[in-house]
């Protein structure tokens, strides 16, 4: 082989390796943060059970916000129409985390109840975020989206 | 009435930009020099009617003009005069017209100092810019017109987004779309230098100064952005990776690259098909960030407004200026490999790795944004990706950049001496070593610290070297013309980046807590003491407002007022207090009272202690700085004609030669 050919060989050789180094490392770290978003009732008949980590989206229940006396961890509901799961969270909840607010929490599942690193909240209460209502629409294809106050049932 | 003026100001632009782009685009191919002449005078008659229809929404907003829509929607008689000003880019309508009318701001630019150009090659320039300028408006007048009328009027309005209301929002978005738009100009030169088959690379030059400065305003928009989510989010983080900010990243990643890529085709002439490449990369990606903040397709802080249809037609622009270019870059990319031979060792060949490094890191960062769109098309689920992902990536990608900066300017074009490097690289290797022991001292063995001041001692003393090596073997006034300066302030800037980035991730004290009136709390050597709350009541808003009494061995640091603000529409908006310092910021911001019937009137806070946090911004403005520098270069400044043709400037032989 030539010298140039050579070297045009080494450096064609170097960008593949390379680029199935980068290639290789970016799927790593996709899959590792890649998060699916469940809703309640989904949850419950165990779609997300191969999840370690996922984001739960749903309404907060009325009346269920549940505050520690002496910690900052909080207790609440999230709802869908025909599924409820638990949430537990240390922290400081959103500016317009409350009542019958569609919220999306990622975290993972603790036995029954799911335990929360991050909770976010929608900006208008009448407003529900897209994915968010997609997921729900899909869980219950029947029947209708639940809009912002039926959801949890009246307080 | 103003409002119709208004509107039929931007019809008329429209027409005028129609004929911007049409006739000297023929004219230049037909070689007729009457329909060339036309692209100044439309493209001033276009400035004119685009920055009077602005100034007309800006006067709806300061006289309370509750008749029209976007208006009554984004401000309210409450609302402070400079929020009203600010409000008409605070949501969609208004920012596509800000977008616009600094796409003016370029052209008209463009237009004044472009007059030692060549016409034919001005034609073109300014054709492409029109044919952007007559997407854009189309948008504006059929799918979202800010001037359309609100009957009956309302007495009042609404309500700006509160988040907006912050001295940050007078300066991010039109900053941040000074950069974007000023892609378009670069992106302008490309395309006209395809069209016209040029086979010099003196137009690479001429594209140089306005690229810089596009890139300068970009990094200045992104670090005021950064900047802005810090202090008004309340979660006391400068950086998210959210779709927006990433739609604001990408260009600049790209950017840098095109920079960099620039000035190896215009020095040695390589590079030149992948110089054409990236600045239609670097438009395009603008055009996108445009289309994810504004479509809402992304589930995102930014998405104000979110209307499909405004989506598909930007989506259906994108495609065809996206496509549109790639094709022509096709057809008419130059062919030969041009450009003088390089060996592994050149400068070339480092800019080229970093260019490399750029560009993957962008696509990076583009997969990762558009995943949950692509998962959601596959059906693949609802997904997001988490922030890690780009945590892991990107340090990654940028780690052979950092390593190879001491050496650039070292790095000869064409072929280095490698015994040089080794000297610069002994005594930065040195340093660096010393220091990060030295560091390793103060920040508890920290690796991310101690990494963090290495690599700064790194990148500074390859930078120092460099600059007394000038000072030592230059006569006096040649010793760093503006373009050296240039590069010099802004790698020294991504050196003072690193301090505040990797020192103020790995060293911060961050604490959520329950407090009631009196308790103290030790974080990072201070003693926060929080002193209880009180009503308070702005003019367009009333808030709880805290006092937090921050003292460090018993002496007065600093007493901080964070707010729970409550808009006039019931949007509540949490401002934080920051005290702010070279070395350290104290943040505090108010979560949410934990007692609703306030009886030991405690309340959830956020507590922070982030030591040198301002350095990544001040990092960013270094870099801008030395954009704004290069961009002076005498050397930029086209001469008369006959010169500007000349393929190599004498000015540039000696400067390449002088600075091997």
């Amino acid at each position: 082989m030539n010298p140039t050919r050579k070297r045009r060989l080494i450096v064609v050789l170097l960008v593949v390796v390379a680029a199935a180094i980068a290639v290789g490392l970016g799927v790593f770290a996709l899959q590792q943060n890649m998060n699916y978003l469940f809703t309640p009732s989904q949850v419950q008949t165990g779609e997300a059970s191969s999840h370690k980590t996922f984001r739960l989206g749903g309404m907060v229940k009325a009346g269920s916000i549940q505050r520690s006396k002496s910690s900052l961890l909080v207790t609440f509901t999230v709802v869908d129409a025909d599924g409820a799961m638990p949430v537990e969270y240390t922290g400081i909840l959103p500016d317009l985390f409350r009542d019958n607010q569609s919220v999306i929490a990622t975290g993972h599942m603790d036995s029954a109840h799911f335990v929360a690193t991050e909770v976010l909240a929608k900006h208008d209460e009448t407003y529900m975020p897209k994915e968010l209502k997609d997921a729900m629409a899909k869980a219950h294809k029947d029947r209708p989206i639940p809009e912002g106050s039926d959801a949890g049932g009246s307080p | 009435m103003t409002p119709e003026l208004g509107q039929i100001a931007l019809i008329l632009a429209l027409l005028l930009a129609f004929a911007q782009s049409i006739l000297p685009i023929v004219g230049a191919w037909k070689n007729n020099s009457a329909m060339m002449a036309v692209a100044r005078p439309a493209a001033f008659g276009q400035g004119f009617f685009v920055v009077m229809a602005f100034v007309l929404l800006v006067w709806a907003f300061l006289h309370f003009d509750f008749s029209v829509q976007y208006v009554a929607d984004n401000s309210n008689l409450a609302l402070p005069w400079y929020y009203r000003i600010t409000a008409v880019w605070g949501a969609h309508e208004g920012s596509m017209l800000l977008w616009i009318f600094i796409l003016n701001v370029w052209t008209l630019a463009l237009a004044l100092f472009s007059r030692q150009l060549p016409e034919v090659f001005v034609a073109r320039v300014l054709g492409v810019l029109g044919i952007i300028s007559v997407g854009f408006l189309a948008f504006i007048l059929f799918t979202s017109d800010p001037f359309g009328r609100l009957l009956p009027m309302p007495p009042d309005g609404g309500d700006l987004n509160p988040v907006l209301q912050d001295p940050g929002m007078t300066f991010h978005p039109p900053v941040i779309y000074m950069g974007y738009v000023g892609f378009s100009v670069a992106f302008a030169f490309s395309i006209a230098a395809l069209l016209g088959g040029e086979l010099e690379q003196a137009w690479v030059r001429w594209a140089r100064p306005w690229t810089n400065i596009a890139w300068a305003f970009l990094t200045c928009g992104i670090v005021a952005g950064s900047w802005w989510a810090y202090a008004e989010l309340g979660w006391g983080g400068w950086w998210f990776w959210d779709p927006v900010e990433n739609a604001s990243f990408m260009p600049w990643l790209v950017g840098t690259a095109l920079i960099h890529a620039q000035a190896v085709t215009e020095k040695r002439g390589s590079l030149r098909a992948w110089t054409i490449l990236l600045s239609i990369f670097a438009f395009s990606l603008s055009l996108l960030g445009t289309f994810l903040v504004r479509s809402g397709v992304l589930t995102s802080v930014h998405s104000f407004a979110s209307d499909p249809r405004r989506g598909l037609f930007i989506l259906c622009f994108l495609i065809f200026v996206v496509g549109g270019s790639l094709l022509l870059y096709a057809l008419r990319a130059p062919k030969v490999a041009g450009g003088k031979p390089f060996a592994v060792v050149s400068r070339e060949s480092a800019i080229l790795v970093g260019n490399l490094m750029f560009t993957v890191a962008a696509a990076m960062v583009l997969l990762g944004t558009l995943f949950p769109l692509i998962g959601d098309a596959l059906n693949l689920g609802k997904i997001s990706v988490g922030p890690p992902y780009f945590g892991l990536l990107f340090p990654l990608l940028m780690l052979p950049i950092v390593l190879l900066l001491p050496f650039g300017p070292y790095l000869r074009w064409g072929k280095g001496d490698p015994q040089i490097l080794k000297g610069v690289m002994l005594r930065a290797l040195l340093a660096a070593v010393a220091c990060a022991i030295v560091a390793a001292f103060f920040v508890d063995g920290k690796l991310k610290a101690i990494a963090g001041v290495g690599a700064a001692v790194w990148v500074t003393v390859g930078v120092l070297l460099y600059v007394t090596k000038r000072w030592r073997e230059m006569p006096r006034g040649r010793r760093y013309p503006a373009e050296m300066a240039g590069m010099l302030f802004a790698h020294f800037g991504v050196a003072i980046f690193l301090i505040g980035v990797l020192l103020s991730e790995s060293l911060s004290a961050t604490s959520d807590v329950r407090m009631a009136p009196g308790e103290t709390q030790h974080i990072g050597g201070y003693d926060f003491r929080f002193d209880g709350v009180r009503e308070t009541q702005g003019p367009n808003w009333r808030a709880d407002q805290g006092t937090v009494t921050v003292t460090r061995g018993g002496k007065p640091v600093a007493v901080m007022h964070p707010q729970k603000r409550t808009y006039t529409r019931e949007q509540i908006q949490t401002e934080s207090a920051i005290d702010a310092g070279v070395f350290r910021d104290l943040y505090v911001a108010l979560g949410e009272p934990m007692d609703k019937q306030h009886i030991d009137g405690a309340w959830a806070l956020r507590l922070y202690h982030k030591p040198f946090i301002r350095w990544l911004w001040l990092g960013g403005l270094f870099m801008m700085l030395g954009g704004f520098v290069s961009a002076c270069d005498r050397r930029f400044r086209v001469r008369r004609l006959a010169n500007a043709d000349a393929p190599e400037p004498v000015g540039a032989v000696v400067l390449s030669e002088t600075r091997a």
